[in-house]
């Protein structure tokens, strides 16, 4: 059995159903590591589409150049049309060799074209149809972790995000400013025995277990630090604490990381985005080796973002909030090295209204699919986390 | 063994001793018990109590440490739509700075000066929760907010709220249901969050018409249609917010229908003139008096009083409040045309409210959390900086004005009392238990930390509040090692978070 086979293996075998809810098959323990990155990022200067004239027309100043071996600012080849952005050369670009990863272009919001960040963002965390009456009390991965069993899941961030928010409790934790608890163990086993006899009791216990394990885990990546390690910031130190979370005791995650709304200055193969993206590519990859190479095999990350940014650069140098992104999906044992899902050659009259990159494949279909193919889903187990839908199996585990 | 001092007739009914359910009633109607609010109902007796906090006679003054911190701030010394507008003036400037750089840095200070407004506007909200004497209309001014929800950070509602629930929301929190409803409708911040300031002829956005059915009046699935939701944006369509001086550009046969009160605009050039069906009434197409009818017809429709019930219910006695209860509170509304003081006391003389107050059934929100404690601790010492309890407001994830979608905070238990929840209300518990917590520490340059120490061991608590705790909080209790100690512990209890 080849290693894609695993996460696949789950899906054939997990047609058992009892009350409604899937039962995790026994061989394998699938992970899933949602990523949003709030504010819009600008997708075409990621995912580059190298082989559009228009594109090098459309970004004079953001352009990144065409792959050339000799130039390390240019785009890293992905295929004939497409090119990753250099940032991302010693951290995805490697995993694009291993298959490890792979691209969804043109995806995004179909029914929600504001192109506001609030209410696009929320729509997509909703993930119920935009122009229904809409759940405002519920969330798609909510909605997930009420269809699975065996399910662990949690929020890696400091409030509960509405994409998390409904039926099933789940926790929360801020995870890029871990502080040592002010309530001591003293205080908390007096704490603790004060509602044993309260309904309160299991949310009180669980609650400091979890406190505890996540301070113990990050107190241990300090002593390493101490030792002379390097130590990672910023959203790599979150994407590593993550995945030594997910890799002991959670396999349902979020997180979010915010600053892509690149309006100015944005920069091109340097600068501000390559900052950013530079940052991102080293959290993923440490997330992958906190999560070690057997359970990286079972894992899968989505990477979204709430729509992408004009496709022509705007007077500074920056770019406005668009359309249509570029969705990605990794994980060690995924169908990856390629790009998946509908398609188009990237010029002025393909563009959505003259202006973005249009939405092909939309997020419920995307992650109905992927959800599908990951739990072995049954129809009317997906139709309740994407009413109606109907899911795009773009065969990416 | 209460009244038995009133029975002999030693003191005046009056001052009779509070049994531990007038606490629990003076808990559940105000921000919070403290012992010179319990003093006053055992000084006033219960009955009079509720009709003072039914029917306040006009604005009760604040305590003078609070008036002069409100006073302080510049917002209410300004005309609202003066402010709005010097805050429009101030973003399209600093959107039309040449260099990127310094435009980036223009809008930065922008953005900065809106959020500033915007905890300004916190902070009166919680200097008046902690300090009003009219505590059943401050209760209701958040479930008011809360049930006509508008989201800071949406566009310039940082500059906003603030006015919006000084002018929309409080005036009326205790009058006519339709008062409040048409307060809503005509204030800019509710025009602008659900956008029917682009409502216009041809051009229809259904977004307010919705909610206005669906969260604000009847309820969802209460019996109208989507052709009921268009008819109502259609009515709808024209009223909208303009900050610019002068009148848009009219037909004159229009001219007479505009109008413009601050920055709400009835425009008659965007509105949709022809006739409407609505919930079964024809309605005549002839501008901004549409809108009186349709606000009619939601405000005497039994849904609407069944939900407004259910509301208030679920806010003030239980998360699912009895069938009986709620169906009285709505005879009441409908009796009374939507008199909210009197489906409130409706509510509060029911048996049903009654029941609830033994068992202490209620789980308080992180608004009720946060400011019980302060109450409890500081009484009537007021504290000289709100940004700690703004600071933990955000935390535990209801922050003041910043829901982001319409249909407000959950006033149900289980929204509030998860795992990660429970641990953040410790570690806050600890923060207020353990001393004055920047409390009296004012938001100024070189500001003195005011010397203060949280009392919760008070004559409240030997009186009536340590009555009814359960004797494995009291085991508990009795192992502090310090007052900080035993402060964290009985305002993390089960009975303090209920």
């Amino acid at each position: 059995m080849n290693r894609r086979d695993l996460i696949r293996a789950f899906a054939a075998s997990a047609s058992l159903t009892v009350a409604g809810r899937v039962w995790a098959a026994p061989s394998t323990d699938a992970r899933l590591l949602v990523v949003f990155l709030r504010g819009a990022y600008d997708a075409a200067n990621v995912v580059v589409p190298i082989s559009s004239d228009f594109y090098y027309a459309s970004r004079p100043n953001l352009g990144v150049a065409r792959p050339d071996g000799g130039n390390p600012n240019a785009a890293l080849a992905l295929d004939a049309n497409w090119g990753l952005h250099p940032a991302l050369r010693d951290s995805i670009y490697p995993l694009w060799a291993k298959r490890e990863v792979a691209f969804i272009p043109f995806a995004g919001t179909s029914d929600d074209l504001t192109r506001s960040h609030f209410e696009t963002q929320d729509t997509i965390e909703f993930g119920q149809a935009v122009g229904s009456s809409r759940d405002y009390r519920s969330g798609f991965m909510n909605r997930l972790a009420s269809e699975l069993t065996r399910v662990k899941p949690i929020s890696f961030t400091d409030q509960l995000p509405l994409i998390f928010r409904g039926q099933s409790q789940i926790p929360n934790i801020g995870i890029a400013s871990v502080s040592k608890p002010g309530v001591d163990d003293r205080q908390a086993k007096l704490i603790k025995d004060m509602y044993v006899h309260s309904n309160l009791a299991s949310s009180v216990s669980e609650g400091f277990r979890v406190r505890d394990d996540v301070y113990k885990s990050v107190s241990e990546e300090m002593t390493a630090a101490n030792r002379g390690a390097v130590s990672p910031r910023g959203f790599e130190l979150s994407a590593r604490r993550i995945g030594r979370l997910m890799r002991e005791q959670f396999n349902l995650g979020f997180v979010d990381v915010g600053g892509w709304d690149t309006h100015v200055n944005q920069g091109a193969a340097t600068g501000y985005l390559s900052d950013r993206l530079g940052e991102l590519g080293r959290a993923l990859v440490g997330f992958s080796e906190e999560i070690g190479p057997t359970l990286w095999r079972d894992t899968v990350v989505v990477v979204i973002s709430e729509f992408g940014r004009t496709f022509r650069e705007n007077g500074d140098r920056g770019t406005d909030h668009g359309h249509g992104s570029v969705y990605w999906v990794m994980g060690g044992g995924i169908n990856g090295g390629r790009l998946a899902g509908e398609q188009i050659q990237v010029a002025q009259t393909t563009l959505f209204q003259n202006r973005d990159y249009p939405v092909l494949t939309d997020y419920k279909a995307f992650f109905a699919g992927l959800l599908q193919q990951v739990y072995g889903l049954q129809p009317a187990s997906l139709d309740r986390i994407f009413a109606s839908v109907k899911p795009k199996d773009l065969n990416l585990v | 063994m209460v009244a038995l001092p009133a029975m002999i007739g030693i003191q005046p009914a009056a001052a009779a001793e509070l049994a531990p359910r007038d606490i629990a009633m003076l808990d559940r109607l105000t921000w919070g018990v403290s012992a010179s609010s319990a003093a006053h109902l055992q000084q006033v007796g219960i009955e009079r109590w509720l009709q003072e906090q039914l029917h306040p006679a006009g604005i009760s003054p604040l305590p003078e440490a609070a008036r002069a911190q409100i006073e302080a701030m510049p917002d209410v010394h300004s005309f609202p739509f003066d402010i709005a507008v010097a805050f429009d003036q101030q973003g399209k400037s600093a959107n039309q700075v040449a260099d990127p750089e310094q435009r980036k840095a223009a809008q930065q200070v922008y953005q900065q000066a809106m959020n500033d407004r915007a905890r300004q506007a916190a902070g009166r909200t919680i200097l008046r929760a902690l300090y009003s004497p009219d505590q059943l209309r401050e209760r209701l001014t958040w479930f008011w907010f809360n049930h006509f929800n508008v989201h800071q950070h949406k566009a310039n509602l940082r500059v906003l709220v603030g006015d919006y629930e000084d002018r929309a929301i409080r005036p009326f929190a205790l009058g006519r249901f339709r008062d409040l409803l048409s307060a809503t409708l005509h204030h800019p911040a509710m025009l602008r969050y659900l956008d029917n300031a682009d409502n216009a002829a041809g051009h229809l956005n259904e977004n307010y018409a919705r909610e206005i059915m669906e969260l604000h009046t009847m309820g969802v699935g209460s019996g109208y249609a989507q052709a009921d939701v268009e008819a109502l944006a259609r009515i709808l369509t024209g009223v909208g917010i303009d900050f610019k001086p002068e009148d848009p550009k009219l037909k004159p046969e229009l001219l007479s229908q505009l109008v413009r009160e601050g920055a709400f605009e009835f425009n008659p050039a965007r509105h949709d003139y022809g006739d409407k069906n609505f919930l079964g009434h024809p309605i005549k197409g002839r501008g901004l008096a549409e809108v009186d009818e349709a606000l009619d017809i939601l405000s005497r429709h039994p849904a609407t009083a069944t939900h407004i019930s259910k509301q208030l219910a679920t806010y003030f006695v239980s998360d699912n409040p009895p069938d009986a209860l709620v169906q009285r509170m709505a005879q009441t509304f409908q009796k009374t045309e939507g008199d909210i003081a009197a489906v409130v006391s409706t509510m509060v003389h029911s048996p049903e409210f009654a029941d609830t107050l033994k068992t202490g059934a209620k789980f308080k929100d992180p608004m009720g959390y946060a400011i019980s404690a302060v109450r409890l601790a500081y009484d009537g010492k007021v504290i000289l900086n709100t940004l700690p309890v703004q600071s933990w407001l955000n935390r535990l994830a209801e922050g003041l004005f910043n829901h982001e979608t319409p249909d407000g905070y959950s006033m149900v238990a289980a929204a509030w009392n998860g795992p990660g929840q429970m641990m953040l209300r410790f570690e806050i518990a600890r923060q207020i238990g353990s001393g004055s917590a920047g409390l009296f520490k004012p938001n100024e340059p070189n500001a003195a930390d005011q010397p203060a120490f949280p009392l919760v061991q008070n004559s409240l608590y030997f009186s009536h509040l340590r009555q009814i705790l359960s004797p494995t909080t009291l085991a508990a209790l009795d192992q502090a090692v310090s007052p900080q100690d035993w402060n964290t512990l009985y305002l993390s209890s089960p009975e303090f978070m209920h």
